[in-house]
């Protein structure tokens, strides 16, 4: 009898124990499931719906959604810019935060200045720094003087055949966009590759000097080596984050006005807010995201490699 | 004779360094000065002085920017948003954090590892069925439905980022509050909070940052003027017909400038939070 009142009181106090225990946990995973993961789900219903946002009925058509965008040739043109800016990215964004990491990683004056000024682009917003680059950018002209800096700039040194509408030329408009994007990134690229580059034990260079290693062979067989892991993060946050980009095209360019400015995102957010075709938007962004995933787990798979040789 | 030469060859080095570090160093900051130059100008100046310093500066600019062009009612928007945000995600996270790190729950590591998986999950169109549902729950152009949402965004690392945090923090000072008879609760407000102070505020930080420079939440949610941030408010100052832009450069300055200064206050820890974070992942 009385082990029985002590159980019973035990799993008493256990179960007070776990709702206590739960208390903790139920505002985060209350929001999270209402914010997170019921739209998850709900991306992957409503992808196979055609529904004009407003309208008590959606008609279900199946995967006639991803029919059409497999079709949709702004939609794979989207694509390819996007592939395009996060090419920039890769390439000239990288490059230069590793030159400026190499530089800053030695004993030089005024470092910490320059670690400093280097990631102010990065915590400035995309609006911010769109809007700025806009104006600089601006083709406009009034009496014969331009309006934009570039421009002027380029009037008074006598180079005006490269005088330009340079977001509204098909041809330098998705270029400037990656220039400025690359501008706004690479700071963040210099300070992550930067702490790598402190991270690699200075007995090694010393070790490369003493072995008669110029200090090209030095940074391809000790550096490069060291720094593969911290490459790879840089290169994998880099792709993400440049696929995705789209609040700095749409203050710079505008929403949805010419298909060579358009990206992915903009597309979602032109299905969705332009036509009114939410049905159509989702399937887009399930496509997307499932890119997205494929795109990470094949560098993932690659990056593992690439560790172990 | 040979000293000398390597002595020109590292200098010449140096300098080389130097001058790429400082063309680099200029095209990151004239941006910014250009943004501040031309908010002190007129509406008729601004089109033809190209001048570094213009000859006349108009500070009203600014005021004007606050008042007429809408930026300070913007600007206490974000403000509301940016503190709202930050302390409802300290206090959830926080409690999440704690409960994942020192509490004992059946179903604890399938909570815990949902908030990781969604941050390695990209969903980049999730905000359409996000619209559609906060429509539904009647929570669209109301600030407490954009700081839920914006609560949320911010949730995943910040549990995740605290709970590393805990796991590392020694027990003693817990169970001697449990000993003198705190229950759990005041355990986490009294004792484990106090002590995660760096990691919170690195939390602080990063999610300021963020809530005040989010936009497309902003422009789904937040279509009366009275409720934008200052992010949606540029762009619809910007998309205003005649744009002014000695008043729109004025407003950038004014969304730009305390980020600025508290990058600069706080940038030994944005970068340690940075780096730390992307060393360990």
């Amino acid at each position: 009898m009385m082990s029985l009142i002590k159980t019973k009181t035990a799993a008493f106090y256990n179960i007070k124990n776990n709702v206590e225990n739960y208390l903790f946990i139920v505002p985060a995973v209350a929001i999270f499931t209402i914010f997170y993961i019921f739209p998850f789900i709900d991306i992957f219903n409503l992808s196979l719906h055609e529904w004009n946002g407003i309208s008590l009925t959606r008609k279900f058509v199946g995967l006639q959604n991803f029919k059409e965008l497999f079709q949709d040739e702004v939609w794979w043109k989207s694509f390819g810019n996007a592939c395009y800016i996060t090419l920039i990215a890769l390439t000239f964004q990288n490059a230069l935060a590793f030159a400026l990491a190499l530089a800053c990683d030695r004993e030089i004056r005024m470092k910490q200045f320059y670690r400093i000024v280097f990631f102010l682009p990065p915590v400035l917003s995309e609006v911010v720094v769109g809007l700025i680059w806009r104006w600089i950018l601006n083709p406009g002209m009034q009496n014969g003087e331009y309006y934009g800096l570039l421009n002027y700039v380029l009037h008074h040194l006598g180079l005006d055949q490269l005088i330009n509408n340079w977001l509204s030329d098909p041809k330098t408009a998705l270029t400037c966009i990656a220039v400025v994007h690359s501008w706004k990134g690479f700071g963040w690229g210099f300070i992550m590759l930067l702490a790598g580059l402190q991270t690699i034990d200075r007995q090694l260079y010393e070790a490369a000097k003493v072995d008669g290693a110029n200090s090209w062979n030095t940074f391809r067989h000790v550096t490069v080596p060291m720094m593969i892991p911290v490459i790879l993060v840089v290169v994998i946050l880099t792709v993400l984050g440049s696929m995705q980009v789209f609040v700095l095209i749409i203050s710079m360019v505008g929403q949805g006005l010419v298909d060579y400015t358009e990206v992915p995102v903009t597309r979602i957010l032109a299905a969705m807010m332009g036509t009114n075709r939410f049905g159509y938007a989702c399937a887009m962004g399930v496509n997307f995201g499932l890119v997205l995933i494929l795109i990470s787990l094949t560098m993932k798979k690659v990056s593992d490699r690439m560790k172990q040789a | 004779m040979n000293v000398n030469k390597y002595q020109v060859k590292g200098f010449l080095k140096v300098f080389f360094i130097h001058l790429f570090l400082v063309v680099i160093t200029l095209s990151c900051l004239f941006p910014l000065f250009w943004m501040l130059r031309s908010a002190v100008m007129t509406n008729q100046t601004i089109f033809v002085d190209k001048s570094f310093i213009p000859s006349e500066i108009h500070l009203e600019n600014f005021m004007k920017a606050w008042v007429e062009g809408n930026f300070g009612m913007y600007f206490l928007n974000s403000v509301v948003y940016t503190v709202s945000v930050v302390v409802g995600i300290v206090i959830i996270s926080s409690m999440a954090a704690y409960a994942f790190s020192r509490l004992q729950f059946p179903g604890k590591n399938f909570f815990f590892y949902m908030f990781v998986a969604a941050m390695m999950i990209p969903l980049p169109g999730s905000f359409v069925p996000l619209y559609v549902l906060m429509n539904k729950l009647g929570l669209v152009n109301t600030r407490f439905g954009y700081i839920l949402c914006m609560i949320n965004v911010g949730l995943s690392m910040s549990i995740l980022l605290l709970k590393t945090f805990f796991d590392k923090m020694p027990v003693d000072l817990e169970d001697a509050a449990r000993i003198d008879g705190c229950g759990k609760f005041g355990i986490w407000w009294h004792v484990a909070l106090p002590l995660a102070r760096p990691a919170i505020a690195v939390i602080v930080i990063f999610n300021s940052l963020n809530v005040w420079n989010e936009y497309i939440l902003a422009q789904l949610l937040l279509n009366e003027p009275e409720l934008m941030p200052l992010q949606r408010g540029l762009m619809v100052f910007q998309g205003s017909h005649l744009v002014d832009y000695p008043l729109l450069m004025a407003g950038l300055t004014i969304a730009a400038l305390p980020i600025v200064l508290v990058y600069l206050l706080m940038q030994k820890h944005i970068i340690k939070g940075l780096t730390s974070g992307a060393v360990v992942g």
